[in-house]
């Protein structure tokens, strides 16, 4: 069996997990819990399909994709931030409400056809055997998202900007008795997390499918917030885990043509079936998810308490 | 870090002493107008006639004998979901599953009707309530045990179960559900009218699911206000501290959410299959499960609230056929509104625990 096109295919479908999950991260280690992922996700993935279908540009697809979830993220951070709302419950309205938006912009886009993004190809090194295809032999947001978790990583734990960002995450008493402007920061950290997101969803509309469908994300955006949890809030980890699901996710499209005789439904469910189990796995040791997650999250900060 | 001062007007949030009981009532309303509004916007950008669309939307349904009851038959589900979620989120536990054990409802309690479609007994009815209920409570129950053995996010796992509900559904009704005698298509036989639930007004769809919508709320409010548990489920919610000291059990409190919430999600969805659509299909629900968290927060976690906004989000659910039909609005723009209608009920809920005071400072430098 030819293993070449199942890896390529595990990185297309891993892409989307790791761009939603690294935005996510950043979000929640500024002790802000936004499960609105799916709802940005949606804006993001047809605000890219309907700028491509009209404009033919890549790139400002991209853009439109990535700064349309990170609109949709301020409303989250106006109302968490400056009203005070509950957090699961705007995260889930942001959810709904993207869904809706998504479905009601996307009705003149269903049925359109796109060229996916094109792939960027490398002289000398594309053209490597085996290899070429698998590392230099892709678009621009594969790189790009693992530029990000690698730039991530690196911000959370080497700069002085990462530190105040986790100190917000960590006690934001503390912090603010120091000086710093929570709401600025967890602010940016939302903006940033609807950006990736978008971007996430961006990916699923100009590359994955590429097509607009009415809630394509299937569920893609809860398991980037689950993903985050499976990590533990440490980048490397979250970046093993969307590739681990998305090797999950494209295992079952190719278990039938293996000849194993399984009802299409039961695939399908995998993906779901396994976050339930990593999560199970990884939350069972309540002393390792009291080390590493923000202590802070989902907390409201109001100064006067 | 410069950009944010401009964001906020100079005014401070104070925290009341005691949360507001006048903007508990007023926030949902004024959420409701502010919603109305923007929805002019929103026909008015999609170039339909706002106030024609409104009224399409809003009016028209409901101006029929017939609209009146289908108004209250999309309601029946969302109050019994509703009441369920309210309980649940007093106490901070978080049941995003709704939607999977409304459908485990109608898959256990379906299959009991399939398996008696035989019997011509008056028994056959409460046997398969009884197993919709069962079922969704048991769907339920998985997330609450996840969650009080393992620790793991209610929130995530209930919602993962919702996507393997509807995919265990739709497995059945192309698999061995399937109607052999009916051309093919994905759908189990019709119920026999033993496993039926009454109509109760002749020519509509209005069925004994409404008048179980109304005793679940007179026992959600008797649990919530008058029960010792329901003190419980308050003061963990509002205080998870003193609850702690006074040695209530946050596990307890996590099951008995759980499965109340999935037994009367899955009791929403064996009155549906067994109600207006009698038979099961591949999508038994437009939502119902999502919404009703909406139903939830718009009803201010009180079973009489829930009652009323499960009866503005009917009217959004037919409101939304009709205009389609009507002016050709897209189905999605129900979806839109139940979110903008959230978020500004959120916003609205700010008055309710503080108090807007101008403030000569800067917010963010001083408090």
């Amino acid at each position: 069996m030819d293993l070449l096109p199942v890896i390529l295919t595990i990185i297309t479908a891993s892409t989307p997990l790791l761009l939603a999950a690294t935005g996510e991260l950043i979000t929640e280690k500024s002790g802000v819990l936004n499960l609105g992922v799916e709802g940005m996700m949606l804006i993001g993935a047809i605000a890219a399909f309907a700028t491509a279908v009209s404009t033919g540009s890549a790139l400002l697809a991209i853009l439109a994709g990535a700064f349309s979830g990170a609109l949709v993220a301020s409303i989250f951070a106006v109302l968490t931030l400056i009203f005070l709302a509950n957090q699961v419950a705007t995260g889930l309205a942001l959810t709904i409400f993207g869904v809706g938006l998504s479905a009601l912009i996307g009705s003149n886009f269903v049925g359109v056809a796109l060229e996916p993004l094109p792939k960027l190809n490398v002289d000398g090194l594309s053209t490597i055997p085996i290899l070429g295809k698998i590392l230099f032999n892709h678009d621009v947001l594969v790189y790009l998202s693992f530029g990000m978790i690698f730039l991530v990583g690196w911000f959370l734990s080497k700069t002085r900007a990462g530190l105040i960002l986790r100190a917000v995450g960590e006690s934001h008493d503390s912090a603010h008795a120091l000086g710093y402007s929570i709401i600025t920061v967890r602010y940016l950290a939302v903006i940033f997390g609807g950006f990736m997101s978008g971007l996430g969803g961006s990916y699923l509309s100009l590359v994955y499918t590429p097509l607009w469908a009415e809630n394509m994300t299937a569920g893609r955006g809860w398991i980037a917030l689950a993903l985050v949890v499976f990590g533990t809030w440490r980048a490397g980890r979250v970046a093993f885990g969307a590739y681990l699901f998305g090797t999950i996710t494209i295992l079952q499209l190719h278990v039938q043509g293996w000849g194993i005789n399984i009802a299409s439904q039961f695939m399908t469910m995998l993906p779901y079936i396994a976050t339930i189990v990593v999560l199970v796995l990884i939350s069972r040791d309540k002393g390792r998810i009291r080390m590493n997650a923000p202590q802070c999250i989902g907390k409201p900060f109001h100064p006067s308490k | 870090m410069s950009l944010i001062p401009q964001f906020i007007p100079k005014f401070v949030l104070e925290t009341r002493v005691e949360v507001s009981n006048k903007w508990v009532i007023l926030s949902p309303i004024i959420a409701i107008i502010l919603t109305l509004f923007s929805g002019i916007i929103i026909f008015s950008l999609m170039g339909k006639d706002p106030l024609l669309a409104l009224y399409t939307f809003f009016i028209q349904p409901v101006t029929t004998l017939f609209g009146v009851t289908e108004l209250l038959v999309k309601a029946t589900p969302l109050v019994l979901i509703g009441v369920g979620l309210a309980i649940g989120f007093k106490a901070n536990v978080w049941n995003i599953g709704a939607e999977g054990q409304f459908t485990m409802g109608a898959i256990f309690g379906g299959g009991a009707a399939l398996l008696c479609n035989n019997i011509e007994s008056y028994l056959v009815l409460p046997f398969v309530l009884l197993l919709g209920i069962l079922g969704g409570a048991f769907w339920g129950a998985i997330p609450a045990f996840f969650k009080t053995r393992f620790n793991a996010n209610e929130i995530l796992t209930s919602l993962m179960l919702s996507y393997i509900a509807v995919l265990f559904l739709s497995y059945l009704v192309h698999g061995p559900w399937r109607d052999p005698g009916g051309f093919n298509f994905p759908e189990s036989q019709l119920f026999s009218d033993y496993a039926m639930l009454p109509v109760l007004v002749e020519n509509s769809r209005l069925n004994l699911g409404s008048v179980f919508a109304i005793l679940v709320v007179l026992l959600g409010w008797i649990l919530i206000a008058r029960s010792i548990i329901g003190f419980q489920l308050r003061v963990v919610g509002l205080a998870p501290a003193a609850a702690h000291y006074a040695g209530f059990k946050h596990s307890g409190l996590v099951w008995l959410s759980f499965t109340i919430s999935g037994g009367l999600a899955g009791l929403a969805g064996i009155a549906e299959v067994s109600g207006p659509i009698g038979q099961l299909l591949p999508s038994v629900s437009p939502g119902y499960g999502f919404t009703a968290i909406i139903v939830a927060f718009l009803g201010r976690l009180h079973p009489v609230g829930v009652l009323f906004a499960s009866l503005v989000m009917a009217l959004s659910y037919i409101g939304g056929e009709n205009a389609q039909i009507e002016i050709g609005l897209p189905a999605a723009v129900t979806g839109l509104f139940q979110g903008v209608l959230l978020f500004f009920l959120l916003a609205c809920d700010v008055l309710v625990r503080y108090r807007i005071k101008s403030s000569s400072f800067i917010s963010g430098k001083r408090s």
